[in-house]
């Protein structure tokens, strides 16, 4: 049975190691940046091996309860500091701590010579810290703490390069957007503040996760108002899981080093939203209405996203767009009720898509550059990467046996046996996403690694009209320094074992069968007919990318009318960002919106303000004027303010 | 005095004792650096008496020793008081260090006045006879009179002056309504003023006796308003504040404002329990107007030293608002008004020390207060202007700080006492606030510097600033202790007023 302290170390460690690089590291050794990597990947080292030793006694004896401490009491509120142990608690935690493990050590070759080594590891502790304490968080207040917290990493980690102006909107915006949901998050916590009698009078705490869920089953909660809260959580999850229309910040926050994208904006902070929903299942199970939105949502995010993926030549934003459809595959598995597989395939898409972030990140090491068109034939320089990509990639289009086949399939499986119209719609949504996922990874990985190499950044700059620069060459066509092919080498291993070994179909090894789904406490199965349906699809999918990318080697353009069209209109993102910026934002909010409240603002508001201003202005001035300097006035002032205030008492006591 | 009287009197009579050393070894000490070490680590007796008494009285039945013909109360509340004001008081010697190298030839004087008002300080909190309060009052006050007009400059000597002049005139109110009470109630024991009030309202004697009776009270308030400079008594606070050696302000603004918390609690909580609700208006209009006038007119200042000084007038106006939250809300009958002052004070210390500390060393270096001279100063002194930042967004009450628990509490027990239009005004005049500490920040960040230098601070300096700072997010990250401690020592107020409820004639 693991020690309470054990569970709260795996939290501090990061944090510590964010307070030494920053008050002792960074300030005075500055010099020996090496201690920053060293400081950061032994304390998240620590904390991976505590977290295994965390999920071997939840394995073992089930959830693990900790009475929490009190952190705050006045009157009814309570305020608690508390950890939750469970199935998902143990599972989050490794997959957090396991890829953060494997990103530090990635980094100490991609961000080698970087002058912000040392605040890169110091930012990217305090990233995994956050991250810790947002999964074992046991009530909202916390919960919604560390929630904020990564939040701020993601975005001074987005803005890391800041002195690049592309980085620092990307970071804004990110951090703008995100913002949009966590207000309905923060409405839905209020919303729980006000309930705090209530519970309380049942003997429950309002701001426990644990005793909310009590709450909703005592009927505390219910009807169109736990509908409402459980959107406003939802919309929380939107924003940092990047579901549809709030998805707009995240093809943008790939102006983070890679790293940081393989970390946070693949395999934790963006799954963080759909961990929310999953850690308020049972209050949100409790509304129908609100899982069939959830589910709609995701399932559209899905297809929607993996549209765009298609046509993108930006390999990172390729692999932007496949995570946020592939969130959408994980958000919609929650609003068909299948708790087990989103869970499942969270955690083999954390493997695989850390992997290929890496991968791009590998390749960028080589040529310079992250965009596809000036790439190509890199599989004969970087034979390591091409290999541990392609198995990323076959992983990600849910090729048998390799992980994400298993998850993904669960999840079609269980949308298929919904039943319900929603489910119906749902399952075909996601079902048409399959092929368009292979395609679009595959034409990556056959527009990097195959044909010929096209001349990396410096062709790029030729190309932009950038003078190149002389004797400097950027472009080093070499396979990456081991430091980096290592973890992906071990990510690569995940992905290949974390899905048919983990949640076998049948008994294998050793390993029972739906051994995940009986930890989760769920149910989860695959059917084989739609699996092998899938599996050709996905199939047709690379097919595709073949005929259209490797035989004859083309690149889009000589691809007929009617193609051009349709991508045009997705390679620039069915104008969502025009839409949400220009029409939404400035013409509807700032126009329509905008007008009628500038009028108001200009006509009521300012007004109002000014006359509070001008008043409080002169009421300064004039109390400015009795304070003269002169003593005698101020004792005049206090004598007459004792006759005031006497005076009064006496004009009421003979009234 | 008997020898039990000598224990319970043990940390003044230390105190008084080490303030007499430290001006003794004065005339004989050549190291003069060495007289502030002294005095600070001196401290550490008191403070260790203090330690000793509270374990002590935690083994009495009702948790309280009395002595000296009953006008000395040792309980847990007069305790809290002891030890804020040695902490205090202990800060302030240790950031004096590189501020006394003005007053060259009176180090001595210097600490020993501040100790002999510390002195002063704990005995206010720890009397509930009027007398004593009196003399308690006037044994605070004096020392802070002589070191106010200490630097001998005009600014100084005008400071002294005024705050001579108008703390006169306060004691002469506090005084009348004194004698008014006296002579109503026939004694200057709050016990007793306790139970012949009660018997004259019940017994109908508005006109007679109690509505004079209030008159007293009013008085009382009035001359305690001037100590925790409420409006309208608070015209003296910026110019004394400006004028005053700063580290002489800082503490002023802090331990004198404690101790004058201290008596109106004990005084209105255990004498005048009675014409509760008449108080109550009468400190929830005074806190509104002390929070509007010192927010707005903070609005308008140039220098941070006087900018500071409206701060406090409105900070008093946030503890009030504490004091008039009289509804009881806990299960016992008691209620959270006096504990949340506590607290406010608790963190309160804490974050106005470090700014007063931080706002000392900068003002010493560029030469000047005012807040346009602080441009840019980030880059030449970045700890003490992340310390100065801090402390401000923490007096606007932002979490996670010390301030921001204290208003929580404070203006919870005011919703609970049914003054929501008083929480109102608190809240808008927290917004209103923002704007003039941020002022300060963004000038001090976002400004370029009109001078060049770093800024060179003493060892003991950086320890006092460092703990203040800490202080300021201790008390805002783990509120628990504090809570504890405030809820310990408020608890034993109420018991005392729960003690007089019993002992009224009309049962």
């Amino acid at each position: 049975m693991i020690q309470e302290a054990a569970v709260w170390a795996i939290f501090l460690l990061p944090l510590g190691s964010f307070v030494a690089i920053a008050l002792v590291i960074r300030p005075f050794l500055n010099r020996f940046s090496g201690l920053a990597a060293l400081t950061t990947i032994t304390t998240i080292g620590a904390s991976f091996a505590l977290s295994l030793v965390a999920l071997g006694s939840v394995i073992d004896n089930g959830e693990v309860l900790f009475a929490p401490h009190e952190w705050l009491s006045l009157g009814a509120l309570q305020i608690n500091l508390g950890i939750i142990l469970d199935p998902l608690t143990s599972i989050m935690l490794v997959v957090v701590t396991g890829v953060s493990l494997m990103v530090q050590v990635y980094s100490l070759g991609y961000m080698r010579g970087d002058p912000g080594f040392a605040r890169y590891y110091a930012l990217m502790s305090l990233f995994t810290a956050s991250m810790i304490g947002l999964v074992i968080a046991s009530n909202v207040v916390q919960l919604y703490v560390f929630w904020e917290l990564v939040g701020v990493c993601s975005y001074l980690l987005i803005g890391f390069w800041f002195t690049r102006p592309a980085a620092a909107a990307a970071a804004k915006k990110a951090f703008v957007v995100t913002r949009i949901g966590d207000l309905g998050f923060l409405i839905a916590i209020l919303y729980l503040f006000f309930n705090t009698a209530a519970f309380a009078e049942n003997g429950l705490n309002a701001l426990e996760i644990a005793d909310i869920s009590a709450g909703v089953q005592l009927g505390l909660l219910g009807g169109t108002a736990l509908t409402l809260m459980v959107m406003g959580i939802f919309a929380g999850a939107m924003g940092k899981s990047a579901q549809f229309p709030l998805h707009i910040w995240l093809p943008d926050a790939m102006e983070g080093p890679t790293p940081v994208s393989s970390l946070i904006h693949a395999a934790t902070m963006v799954a963080a939203g759909v961990f929310l929903i999953a850690r308020f299942f049972p209050v949100v199970e409790a509304s129908v209405h609100a899982m069939q939105i959830i589910a709609l949502v995701g399932a559209i995010t899905a297809i929607f996203a993996a549209t765009m993926g298609l046509v993108m030549n930006d390999i990172k934003r390729v692999l932007a767009y496949s995570t946020i459809s592939q969130l959408g595959y994980m958000v919609a598995a929650l609003g068909v009720g299948a708790y087990v597989p989103a869970i499942f395939h969270l955690f083999t898409h954390a493997f695989f898509k850390a992997l290929l972030f890496m991968g791009a990140g590998s390749v960028n090491h080589a040529s310079g550059t992250f965009d596809m068109r000036y790439m190509g034939g890199l599989r004969k320089y970087m034979p390591w990467t091409y290999m541990l990509v392609l198995i990323g990639s076959l992983s990600l289009a849910g090729i048998f046996p390799l992980s994400g086949f298993w998850s993904k399939d669960e999840i079609l499986a269980h949308a298929w046996g919904g039943g319900s119209t929603v489910d119906t719609v749902v399952f075909w949504l996601l079902f048409a996403a399959v092929p368009m996922t292979a395609f679009y990874i595959f034409r990556m990985v056959f527009m990097t690694f195959h044909g010929e190499f096209r001349g990396g950044v410096e062709a790029e700059e030729q190309d932009a009209g950038i003078p190149s620069h002389q004797g400097e060459h950027k472009v080093h066509l070499a396979e990456s320094p081991w430091v980096m092919v290592l973890p992906m080498g071990l990510l690569a291993v995940a992905s290949v074992v974390a899905g048919g070994l983990v949640n076998p179909v049948v008994d294998i090894l050793g390993i029972p069968a739906h051994w995940f789904a009986d930890f989760l406490g769920g149910k989860s199965d695959i059917i084989l007919s739609l699996a092998g349906l899938s599996l050709a699809v996905a199939v047709l999918g690379i097919g595709t990318a073949v005929f259209l990318f490797l035989v004859p080697n083309l690149l889009p353009g000589p691809l007929g009318a009617p193609f051009r069209l349709a991508h045009h209109l997705l390679s620039r993102k069915y104008y969502m960002d025009e839409l949400l910026e220009g029409g939404v934002t400035r013409r509807g909010f700032y126009g329509v919106g905008g007008g009628s409240l500038d009028w108001m603002d200009r006509k009521i508001i300012d007004n109002f303000a000014e006359t509070i201003g001008w008043s409080s202005m002169n009421f300064g001035r004039v109390v400015a004027l009795l304070q003269t300097g002169q003593a005698q006035g101020y004792v005049l002032i206090v004598t007459l303010g004792a006759i005031v205030i006497g005076g009064v008492f006496f004009a009421f006591m003979w009234t | 005095m008997t020898p039990e009287d000598v224990r319970l009197l043990s940390p003044e009579i230390a105190l008084v004792g080490l303030a007499l050393l430290v001006i003794l070894l004065d005339l004989v000490v050549k190291q003069k650096g060495l007289l502030g070490l002294l005095a600070a680590i001196g401290l550490l007796v008191p403070l260790g008496l203090s330690i000793w008494l509270w374990m002590d009285v935690a083994d009495q039945p009702d948790h309280r020793l009395v002595g000296i013909f009953g006008t000395l109360v040792v309980d847990r509340f007069a305790l809290f008081f002891k030890f804020l004001v040695l902490g205090v008081a202990a800060l302030v010697v240790l950031a004096s260090s590189d501020y006394a190298r003005h007053v060259r030839e009176h180090r001595g004087e210097y600490y020993g006045l501040l100790l002999f008002s510390a002195t002063g300080m704990m005995l206010l909190a720890a009397t509930e006879e009027l007398i004593a309060i009196y003399v308690a009052l006037e044994l605070t006050t004096l020392p802070l009179i002589a070191l106010a007009a200490f630097l001998k400059t005009s600014r100084s000597s005008e400071s002294g002056l005024k705050f001579l002049v108008l703390s006169a005139v306060s004691s002469a109110l506090l005084l009348y309504g004194i004698a008014l009470v006296y002579g109503f109630t026939g004694s200057t024991f709050l016990s007793d003023i306790a139970r012949q009030a009660a018997f004259l309202t019940e017994a109908g004697e508005i006109f007679g006796g109690s509505s004079a009776l209030l008159l007293g009270v009013v008085l009382i308030i009035a001359g305690f308003g001037f100590k925790i400079s409420a409006a309208p008594f608070h015209m003296w606070v910026p110019d004394v504040y400006e004028g005053a050696p700063t580290p002489v302000t800082a503490y002023l603004s802090v331990a004198s404002k404690a101790a004058g918390f201290a008596v109106l609690l004990r005084v209105l909580y255990g004498g005048f329990e009675v014409f509760q609700l008449d108080w109550q208006i009468l400190l929830a209009v005074m806190a509104a107007a002390s929070m509007t006038i010192g927010n707005l007119v903070a609005i308008a200042q140039t220098s941070v030293k006087r900018l500071l000084a409206y701060s406090t007038i409105a900070h008093a106006g946030y503890l009030l608002v504490g004091l008039a939250a009289i509804a009881p809300t806990t299960a016992d009958g008691d209620t959270s008004g006096p504990s949340s002052v506590l607290y406010y004070l608790g963190a309160y210390a804490a974050t106005n020390l470090a700014a007063f500390f931080a706002v000392m060393a900068i003002a010493n270096k560029v030469g000047s207060d005012q807040i346009s001279d602080f441009a840019g100063i980030s880059r030449r002194a970045p700890l003490l202007a992340f310390a100065l930042a801090l402390s401000l967004v923490a007096l606007i009450g932002v979490p996670p700080t010390g301030i921001f628990i204290a208003k929580l509490y404070i203006f919870g027990s005011a919703l609970e006492s049914g003054l929501l239009w008083l929480v109102v005004v608190g809240v808008a005049n927290t917004v209103v606030s923002a704007y003039y500490y941020l002022r300060v920040v963004r000038t001090m960040y976002l400004e370029p510097p009109t001078s060049e230098g770093a800024v060179p601070t003493s060892a003991s300096f950086k320890l006092a600033l460092g703990v203040s700072a800490l202080g300021v997010l201790v008390f805002g990250f783990l509120p628990g202790p504090l809570l504890r401690l405030v809820e310990l020592s408020a608890g034993t107020l109420g018991a005392t007023v729960v003690e007089y409820v019993g002992l009224l004639p009309i049962g």
